[in-house]
């Protein structure tokens, strides 16, 4: 695991023309493995990426960046462990990392203990609310989802909606963030209905979910291959009203599975999903083409919103180091919070000190499937 | 109100008939060695995969089918050669355990060999929705419900007709005696496991273009096939069809008339009162301890 540090180290020697000062060294534990590998591997690739190009490019101020990264699995156990060691014995100036919520979480004490800065690459809100004087994050939030889903639902008009989720910890966080937010939106949820994992079939749910009165507009909060099935399902009982997705299903799979049935469907996602269709005059263009080209360029697969956030939690740590004028560990705190009109894959960050995240709803864009493709809906 | 009902009807023959394809597959086995084969899921998930990378590589897709169909029933025997055979003389609890061992084996090869994505299969006649009585069922569905009930019955014709489906017959019932007249237990084994891989890789395929399928899909289909599987009564073949129909139905009215949260909670209560009742299940032989 430490191979990574290692060959970073060993690319950039050479590359590097600074060798004097001490390099600035960033800690990582990513989910590489495991059952949340899809998010950690793309993190972990984004990271080695972009710490052998910076230092391709001189380093910051002046200093090299090593990488120090471990596996940890998925495993919150592991994540501790690995994060004390990168506090106690790899001495790391600050660290980005924490691929899921659970391994972020079991970390916090310890970043917060030590006074270490962390940037974490989690979802959840629990991370950064209430703020935490250590911790950040970077990834929107499925609070976010669900404001940007029931903003673009009252553009249309719609009074009251149903909601179908299945029975995963995503789904069931983004279900929870949503009941709490409809009525912000005043949006009345009339019909709240559940899948299992590994369902085959929810044409129950959903003549219930059409059977009940008033309903005007359907939000599935799913992961995996739930919602392409409620998609398909939606449409075999010939539902007509607006038939709305999560950002979880945001990918070209979803559209693959789902086939004729995802036409017209919505769904909030990532400017980096849609990076070759934003208009030219979007600020965040050249931000996520850069992102995506380089690492397709590099890695021959398809860039994900998760390297996006390790690509942003990274930037954003050389960005409070140059504001800093150091790697100090308290200087580089303040200077990461006071971080305004960052732009990166995300969207525009402007931290603050009730705000350790800094992203608002413009880092979501609505899209709808038109024709078994992504469009921006305007 | 009756369109609904006709609607929950509908929606649970379509799960129910993947419930049962797939708990037929236990029959098979079970009938011959008494073995309750946890891999079953994995042969359904390994028909689905393999098919769908087979099409992926240009077959057209009765050709895909078939391949997959040869190659599940390859890696059945090949069980039965590797990890069953070697364990002779083992209790059939080994034997399960084993089984379950190989489960996770098969789960992490399909990792490997294909990847951790899901995929889907086309439909074999479209996916313009059939409209009847007011409610919709996919034309996909007719499929499953048509190879099921034809699976039943080419699998009685198989016991009852011929003589290598008595001699699996015989093997479950004296495997001793089964020997003595001649039968090669081995074989048996052989061709049961074959027969049930081959069975589950058909339902992949069938089910592949409803439910999708991934290298995990195996886990929570090989569950629901035993529950209907037990709860028809283990090793009987309509049983399986009645088990899994019944679970589908259970499930579908449960969403539909109490709650989609509790909806398998309700198919288990029912599925327990009935085994509590009826230990056999609803169509099992009533099982006789032999002294």
């Amino acid at each position: 695991m430490k191979l990574h540090a290692w060959l970073a180290t060993a690319i950039l020697a050479t590359a590097s023309a600074v060798q004097a000062q001490a390099p600035i060294r960033i800690g990582a534990f990513l989910s590489v493995t495991g059952p949340a590998a899809f998010l950690g591997d793309p993190e972990q690739k984004t990271l080695e990426l972009y710490v052998e190009r910076l230092n391709a490019a001189g380093g910051v101020l002046g200093r090299r960046l090593e990488l120090v990264s471990y596996d940890s699995g998925g495993d919150a156990e592991k994540a501790r462990t690995f994060a004390k060691r990168l506090i106690e014995q790899d001495r790391v100036d600050l660290i980005v990392g924490g691929s899921t919520t659970g391994e972020t979480m079991a970390v916090v004490p310890l970043a917060e203990a030590a006074g270490v800065p962390f940037i974490s690459l989690a979802g959840a809100v629990v991370i950064v609310e209430p703020v935490k004087k250590w911790v950040f994050k970077t990834p929107h939030t499925d609070r976010m989802a669900c404001d940007k889903i029931f903003v673009d639902m009252k553009a249309r008009g719609v009074a009251k909606a149903a909601l179908i989720s299945g029975s995963g910890g995503f789904d069931k966080s983004m279900r929870g963030e949503c009941l709490k937010v409809a009525k912000n939106h005043g949006i009345d949820i009339v019909a709240d209905e559940t899948y299992g994992a590994g369902d085959t079939d929810m044409t129950a749910q959903l003549t219930k979910i059409r059977n009940s009165a008033g309903v005007q507009a359907v939000l599935n909060a799913g992961f995996g291959q739930g919602p392409a099935i409620v998609t398909r399902n939606y449409r075999q009982l010939g539902i007509t009203v607006p038939l709305y997705q999560s950002h979880g299903v945001a990918s070209k799979q979803f559209i693959k599975l789902a086939g004729d049935a995802a036409e017209g469907v919505r769904l909030p996602a990532a400017a980096l999903l849609v990076a070759e269709t934003l208009p030219d005059s979007d600020p965040q263009k050249t931000v996520v083409l850069g992102y995506k080209q380089a690492y397709e360029a590099r890695f021959k697969q398809d860039v994900s919103t998760f390297g996006g956030h390790a690509y942003d939690g990274l930037m954003l740590a050389v960005e409070a180091i140059k504001k800093a004028g150091s790697a100090d560990k308290a200087r580089v705190r303040d200077a990461l919070e006071s971080i305004r009109g960052y732009m990166g894959t995300a969207g525009v960050v402007n931290m603050s000190a009730q705000d350790h995240m800094g992203l608002d709803l413009t880092a979501f864009r609505m899209l709808e499937v038109r024709k078994g493709d992504w469009a921006l809906v305007q | 109100m009756s369109a609904q009902l006709a609607q929950f009807l509908l929606s649970g023959l379509t799960v129910g008939a993947i419930y049962a394809l797939v708990a037929l597959g236990f029959c098979i086995i079970y009938n011959a060695s008494h073995v309750i084969n946890f891999a079953q899921g994995e042969f359904v998930m390994i028909g689905g995969m393999a098919a769908a990378s087979f099409l992926g590589a240009g077959l057209p897709l009765p050709l895909a089918a078939l391949a997959a169909v040869a190659l599940a029933a390859l890696i059945g025997m090949a069980l039965v050669k590797f990890a069953v055979a070697p364990a002779r003389g083992a209790s059939v609890v080994t034997l399960i355990i084993i089984t379950i061992g190989a489960a996770i084996l098969l789960r992490g090869l399909a990792t490997v060999v294909w990847d951790k994505r899901i995929h889907a299969l086309p439909a074999f006649s479209g996916d313009a929705p059939i409209a009847v009585a007011g409610a919709t069922i996919a034309p996909q569905s007719l499929w499953v419900i048509g190879v099921t009930a034809l699976i039943v019955c080419a699998l009685w014709g198989f016991f009852n007709r011929t003589l290598t489906g008595k001699a699996i017959l015989a093997v479950s019932h004296n495997r001793l005696a089964a020997q003595l007249v001649g039968i090669s237990v081995q074989r048996v084994l052989l061709v049961s496991f074959a027969l049930s891989a081959a069975l589950g890789a058909l339902a992949g395929i069938l089910i592949g273009p409803i439910t999708f399928t991934s290298w995990d899909v195996g886990v929570m289909l090989g569950l629901k096939g035993f529950a209907a599987a037990i709860l028809g009564g283990m090793g009987s073949g309509p049983g399986a069809v009645v088990g899994g129909l019944t679970l589908g139905l259970l499930e579908s009215l449960g969403a539909g008339y109490l709650s989609s949260a509790y909806k398998d909670a309700i198919a288990f209560i029912v599925m327990l009162a009935v085994l509590v009742l009826m230990p056999g299940g609803l169509l099992g032989g009533r099982a006789t301890e032999r002294v």
